[in-house]
């Protein structure tokens, strides 16, 4: 069943995630690095957060926010320490090859799978961000795959 | 593991100066009691007595924009004009006014309303008249009832025509306290 829910006023949002995604960035980053990351997420969702057309699953999406932070956060800093230049990647990250796949699952499904194998976190991070179990996590993604895969043989 | 206050801080004025936001807000203490100010991009759009942040916000999102955060400093020249006006130091606001989500009757009452001057009272018939709407006194009192930025633009100066105060959005004391601060009342 979908409800329309209408998107809260940002404040609401940012009082009732700011905590949880703090402190998941600060176990994906460490604590010196969290608190920029941190900043970079929500000025993130403050500018996405007009075109969004609804207040589903919202949770979510500042964890797959988060979750890109982190990854460029680190790929900042392992470029930094080296002095040789990185070689271009031709492909895009799976995050992003796997976000546009996964557009039309529902959100849980969606979020579900970006976040396992696009982001590779672990189903009990991927449950805190849906509100929901590690094995709720764990079968909202497998269901998503099974449903990508579906359609890929349509 | 909690968040420091310095982070929080961070992230709201950088939200605020990189203009990512529909509305600004905050909440601030006056003799009149607490009171949530806010700001749009184009200028102050709320003051509200007795603030309840829940329904407040929501309110603001809907007329505005969901991008609504508590952004202190962006609001500091409303708090600064506001402490001026409680110590009997200001008699003018010099702030620009968001009335967008108004139009027509309401807009026009309330353009005439910030013109009546400091330490003076007027009547409903007399702004209703002003407004080019002689018969509408009525309708101008839920005009000032409905005021959306309350002190800045004076709704507490319009009186009945027999003298009495009548009523206020905020309660009659909170308007008897500010024509008294205005030395409108002894």
């Amino acid at each position: 069943m979908m409800v329309d829910v209408q998107i809260p006023p940002f404040e609401r949002f940012y009082d009732a995630h700011c905590e949880e995604v703090h402190a998941f960035l600060a176990r994906r980053l460490g604590r010196d690095q969290a608190d920029d990351a941190f900043q970079e997420t929500f000025l993130r969702a403050l500018r996405a957060y007009a075109s969004l057309e609804h207040g589903q699953a919202l949770r979510a999406w500042v964890y797959t926010i988060a979750a890109r932070v982190a990854v460029d956060s680190h790929r900042r800093q392992r470029n930094e320490g080296q002095l040789e230049e990185t070689p271009v990647e031709d492909a895009r990250p799976a995050y992003a090859e796997l976000e546009y796949l996964a557009q039309e699952l529902p959100h849980t499904e969606r979020a579900a799978v970006v976040l396992r194998y696009g982001y590779d976190l672990p189903y009990g991070e991927i449950g805190s961000a849906l509100g929901s179990s590690e094995e709720a996590a764990r079968q909202a993604a497998s269901s998503g795959v099974r449903r990508l895969r579906r359609r890929r043989a349509e | 593991m909690t968040i420091s206050p310095e982070v929080h801080r961070r992230f709201r004025v950088a939200a605020a100066s990189q203009d990512l936001l529909d509305v600004a807000y905050d909440l601030i203490d006056t003799p009149v009691g607490s009171l949530l100010i806010a700001g749009s991009r184009r200028g102050l759009c709320r003051i509200e007595f007795d603030p309840e942040p829940n329904p407040d916000l929501e309110g603001l999102a809907r007329a505005f924009g969901a991008k609504v955060l508590r952004a202190p400093g962006h609001l500091d020249p409303v708090k600064q004009q506001l402490e001026e006006y409680f110590r009997g130091e200001r008699s003018e606001f010099d702030l620009p006014v968001d009335l967008t989500p108004l139009q027509g009757f309401g807009r026009r009452v309330l353009t005439e309303l910030a013109r009546v001057p400091y330490g003076t009272v007027t009547t409903y018939g007399a702004l209703a008249r002003q407004a080019e709407r002689p018969k509408a006194a009525r309708a101008v009192g839920t005009v000032m009832n409905r005021n959306p930025v309350p002190i800045v633009l004076p709704c507490h100066r319009v009186i009945g025509s027999t003298g009495k105060l009548v009523g206020y959005g905020g309660g009659i004391e909170r308007k008897e306290a500010l024509l008294r601060l205005e030395g409108a009342l002894t």
